[in-house]
């Protein structure tokens, strides 16, 4: 499982990019692995207005349904639409294929941000958990 | 390939026709800008063609009347032919639900005494039958909840618990009536935990969603308690009836303290499911309760049925016209038939079925809460992931030895879950052969399993590609 | 009656197999003074001579339409009911078979939905149509539900012309806050101008029944401009056999189309159960309630039908699904699909044409004998009768053999479908307008 060391990463899985005050989002390795094969992606409107923590976005697997959460608060500045055409790009190159950008109105939001190492903790711990059941 | 009816369509093959008019024809009485200018396109294919279609489609679906079905939480009982029978009287088919109260007295008898037998299956005190199914049902609860706690004034109550055991109806329905869901915790054995439990309950709680025996077939020992703690803290107690075929005739979930039931008539009460509807979802509530029920209900005063509007209180209508009438007369005649002791001796008997073949199936296969069931009990592939095979190839195996398969992965606290009910009309011929098919499957996982994982190989047609079903979407046909 | 397969002694068998030695063993888990301890008071069961004699009992107190001519309509038809029909819904495969979910042994009923689906779409012209709901009521209620989440609106705007319980049902849904229903007056019985002058910003959809309630045709034109230029939504519910007259709903520019298909085969069956069915355009396809199924190949590239777009339902969204239904009406579909194939659209035309035809002789018969039309606006189907005591009349009625029509407030209204006959609308006219004289 990927998790390139340049990254940051959320505890619902997902990635963070930050370039300036612009901040790139997408999903991890171990979120599509989850989600199965990805049939569509509800992608959110430019200029929409989001609190970090709210639900930017809606991925759709066969069996499953997973918000993607903004990690910080601010303004939608991109939605990437290739992945209305061709949603199964998550699943391919998750870090490859960035589903939204947020223009941060404030950094608050990346206090709570884990390095790549934390993360592979997290996945680590969580699948040992999922074993366990 | 099995075509569709568009595809056998030929022009001026359907040959039926009316009687001539018998009134002088006149020219259409509807301005143009009213009327369609193109025709729909609709089949066009004689009677003998209609029905060997059908018939053809028939040969590709499978009843209780072809095997057994082991669908946990579903109860796919039998359905007794004479319900049929019962359903189809003119005198209930052919009855318009708007006729006057004096020309349709038996059709009122019939709900009113279902609500009555209803009532005291369950232990509660008033029954509306307008809810067409149980999520319907879960949903007119719901909103007696809401509108108990709103007539109170007490506007704080906005969220509703429900056990993370719980089948996907009772957080959805929760949701469409406004409500935040809270998740339970299940204890290890199985069972909510009455901790968690008592750390959510407090004042901003609606109530309780619960099933009993719950999703994994277990009774909740602790209910009494599980009431107390609910109704201490000012919420109430809904009662999901899926599984009252696990208990009925032994013990009732208005005893237990619970204040608004559903039932489903198609699963407990032997209607059958009719490929996915229609059912019926019935909801009862305790006396305190009964002013909030939908509108109108059906009443008797001396000797004569009616309908009462005059309830203020009501949270209004869930339906159009009546409830699902010609699934009642089933339930009705059902309940008539079995009697008090024949529900028992039903409940009775799928208790039985399914603790026998719990036993037989384990330890072949895990049973993780391995101890008397009631109705229903989940196994796991656990023993059998070792060979990489998955309970979604256990479940497609199955097909080729004639079965439809248990539900599978439900409920979402169990990894790779496999719900087996049984029901109380299985044999134990029936019950040997299903364990035998299972116990030869678990055989095949560790022997050969790439013969489970590529199942099913005997049906019509082999596992389908669902992704690119969802992801581009054909939901009619485009041809011509 | 009993139909458990086991004897008793089968029983003990089994229970010793598995350790027990008694029925009640494997009720220990229940707590004591939970358990009932008597028999239930149902009575004591009966044999099926008994049955049969108990529910013709039953049944032989409701009067019914084929004793009588029936003019009730106000949203369920007597229609015409072809005889393969009921043998085919009679084919326990279809009838006791469960929802199907395992798509390689259901591919006959995914099939007939598929069918449906198709069906309904090309009847009202709109993209997408689901695998149908409870009734019509509870479809316009989703319908509505979808419109406001969709717009991210919550006002509904619902003119007193649609069926008065399906208003009823959708303000019993607004409970959940999600949705404000507004009702507008219309005392001519057709879309008054203070309906459009009712839409705003704040409108996430309209609804308009065509015909509407009172069996009056509406004009939807100015309405549809006014709701779309306000980026807010266009429902209506459709009568599913006019439709083989009347202009589709998707070229009067509905987004969304509820309505009721008991008319399609389903008997009257004193309410229910019915058939809702559900229509919407592309773009609200992956929001839709319901389920749907979705053409599809299988491993080795044959056509298959399978359930799809699950991601929305309740199973897999649980707390936040925006719609909790868990079935559809599966069998009356097949009813509707079964008689979609057995008359044909020849057939369909022609029935709608002769229930028209037929309104159209009772109109004129009224109005011969000085009863009024309650109302002016042209009608397919149904219509209403002024009189003065709309109760008395229907009593008049009864005792000549006659089911007699909707009661409103100072008229009856009518409806007139291919079962009726001259003869039979003659009386009708007749009865009523001797009772003027009185």
């Amino acid at each position: 499982m990927r998790i390139p060391e340049e990254l940051l990463y959320t505890k619902d899985h997902e990635w963070v990019k930050v370039e300036g005050q612009k901040v790139w989002i997408g999903i991890t390795d171990f979120a599509q692995e989850h989600l199965g094969d990805i049939v569509f992606v509800e992608l959110p409107e430019v200029d929409t207005e989001v609190e970090a923590g709210n639900s930017v976005a809606v991925i759709e697997s066969v069996k499953a349904v997973s918000s993607v959460y903004s990690a910080v608060a601010g303004t939608v500045a991109e939605a990437n639409a290739e992945l209305e055409e061709a949603p199964e790009k998550l699943n391919e190159e998750p870090y490859e294929n960035w589903i939204l950008a947020v223009e941060m109105s404030n950094s608050d939001g990346l206090q709570g941000l884990m390095n790549a190492a934390a993360y592979e903790q997290l996945c680590l711990q969580q699948e040992e958990e999922q074993k366990g059941e | 390939m099995s075509k569709l009816i568009f595809e056998k369509s030929a022009p001026g093959s359907n040959a039926f026709d009316l009687p001539p008019c018998d009134v002088p024809e006149q020219p259409i009485n509807i301005p143009a800008r009213f009327l369609r200018d193109t025709e729909p396109v609709l089949p066009d294919v004689s009677e003998v063609e209609a029905v060997r279609h059908f018939v053809g489609l028939s040969h590709r679906a499978y009843g209780v009347d072809d095997g057994l079905y082991p669908l946990g939480s579903c109860t796919m009982k039998y359905n007794p032919k004479i319900n049929e029978w019962a359903a189809r009287l003119p005198g209930f088919a052919c009855i318009h639900p708007y006729q006057p109260e004096e020309t349709v007295q038996g059709a009122l008898e019939i709900m009113y005494e279902t609500g009555r037998m209803l009532s005291e299956i369950t232990g509660m005190d008033q029954f509306t039958l307008q809810p067409a199914a149980g999520a319907h049902g879960e949903l007119t609860g719901v909103m007696i909840i809401k509108a108990y706690h709103n007539h109170r004034g007490d506007y704080n109550r906005t969220k509703m618990m429900v056990p993370d055991s719980a089948h996907g109806t009772n957080p959805a329905s929760s949701n469409v009536v406004g409500y935040e869901v809270i998740e339970i915790k299940s204890n290890s054995r199985g069972l909510v935990d009455l901790e968690d439990l008592k750390a959510h309950m407090g004042p901003d709680i609606a109530g309780l969603m619960l099933t009993n025996p719950n999703t994994l077939g277990l009774f909740e020992e602790d209910i009494k308690e599980i009431a107390a703690i609910v109704h201490e803290g000012g919420g109430l107690l809904y009662y999901d009836g899926a599984n009252l075929n696990g208990i009925m005739g032994v013990t009732r979930p208005g005893d237990m303290g619970f204040d608004i039931v559903h039932s489903n008539l198609h699963k407990t009460f032997s209607t059958p499911h009719g490929g996915g509807g229609p059912g019926s979802g019935p909801v009862g509530v305790k006396e305190y309760l009964a002013g909030y029920l939908p509108c109108p209900l059906v009443a008797k005063k001396d000797d004569r049925y009616y309908w009462d509007y005059d309830r203020p209180l009501s949270i209004g209508r869930v339906k159009a016209f009546n409830g699902n009438f010609g699934v009642i007369v089933k339930a009705y005649t059902y309940m008539k038939a079995l009697g008090g002791k024949g529900i028992k001796e039903a409940c009775e008997q799928a208790v039985l079925n399914a603790n026998y073949l719990r036993c037989r199936l384990q330890p072949t296969y895990e049973v993780p809460f391995n101890r008397i069931c009631k109705h229903e009990f989940v196994a796991t592939n656990k023993n059998q992931h070792q060979h990489g095979v998955a309970t979604l190839d256990i479940a497609k195996r199955l097909m080729d030895f004639g079965y439809h398969p248990p539900t599978v992965y439900f409920p979402l606290i169990v990894h790779e879950a496999l719900m087996i009910e049984p029901t109380e009309t299985e044999s134990r011929e029936r019950l040997d052969d299903f364990a035998e098919a299972l116990l030869t499957i678990a055989r095949e996982a560790e022997n050969e399993p790439d013969t489970v994982k590529t199942a099913p190989h005997t049906t019509v047609i082999k596992r389908v590609d669902e992704v690119t079903a969802a992801r581009k979407p054909v939901l009619k046909w485009e041809g011509q | 009656m009993r139909y458990t397969p086991n004897s008793s002694q089968v029983a003990l068998d089994m229970l010793k197999d598995i350790g027990l030695n008694q029925i009640e063993d494997l009720f220990n888990d229940i707590p004591q003074e939970l358990q009932l301890g008597r028999e239930l008071d149902l009575g004591p069961g009966m044999t099926e001579m008994e049955i049969k004699q108990k529910l013709n009992e039953l049944a032989g107190r409701n009067v019914n339409v084929e004793q009588m001519p029936c003019f009730l309509g106000a949203g369920a038809y007597d229609h015409y009911i072809p005889a393969a029909l009921d043998q085919m819904l009679m084919r326990s495969e279809f009838y006791t078979a469960y929802t199907p979910y395992q798509a390689e042994i259901s591919q006959g009923i995914l099939q007939s939905i598929f069918e449906y689906q198709t069906l309904i779409c090309n009847l009202t012209g709109m993209d997408v149509a689901n695998a149908s709901m409870y009734d019509g009521a509870t479809a316009l209620a989703e319908a509505c539900a979808l419109a406001c989440e969709s717009t991210r609106r919550s006002k509904v705007l619902v003119p007193d012309t649609i069926h008065p319980e399906y208003l009823q049902v959708l303000k019993t849904y607004a409970i959940s806050g999600n949705t404000q229903i507004e009702t507008i007056p219309c005392p001519n019985g057709v879309l008054d101008e203070k309906f459009i002058a009712g839409i705003d910003r704040d409108t996430a959809c309209i609804v308009i029944q065509q015909p509407n309630f009172y069996g009056n045709l509406e004009d939807i034109q100015a309405a549809e401009q006014t709701i779309h230029g306000v980026k807010g939504m266009l429902i209506m519910v459709a009568d599913p056999i006019s439709l083989a007259l009347l202009k589709p709903p998707a070229e009067w520019g509905a987004d969304i189309v509820a309505g009721e298909g008991q008319s399609l085969g389903s008997s009257l069956s004193f309410g229910g159960p019915y058939l809702g069915f559900l229509a919407v355009s592309k773009k609200l396809m992956r929001k839709s309630p319901g389920r749907i199924v979705g053409q599809t190949l299988d491993q080795e590239g044959r056509r298959s039908f399978v359930l799809t777009l699950q991601a929305r339902e309740q199973h897999i969204r649980r707390e936040k699904a925006t719609s909790n239904i868990c079935s559809n009406q599966a069998l009356n579909a097949l009813a509707a699909a079964i008689y979609f194939t057995l008359v044909g659209p020849r057939g369909l035309k022609e029935i709608a044409l002769r229930s028209h035809q037929l309104a159209l002789y009772a109109s004129k018969a009224f109005t011969d004998a000085g009863l009024a039309l309650k109302y002016q606006a042209p009608f397919f189907r149904e219509f209403a009768i002024k009189v003065d005591d709309p109760q008395t009349v229907n009593r008049r009625l009864l005792s000549n053999g006659i089911i007699g029509g909707y009661e409103l407030e100072d008229a009856l209204l009518f409806a007139f479908t291919e079962k009726r006959t001259r003869q039979e609308i003659d009386k009708l006219v007749q009865v009523i307008g001797g009772m003027k004289n009185e």
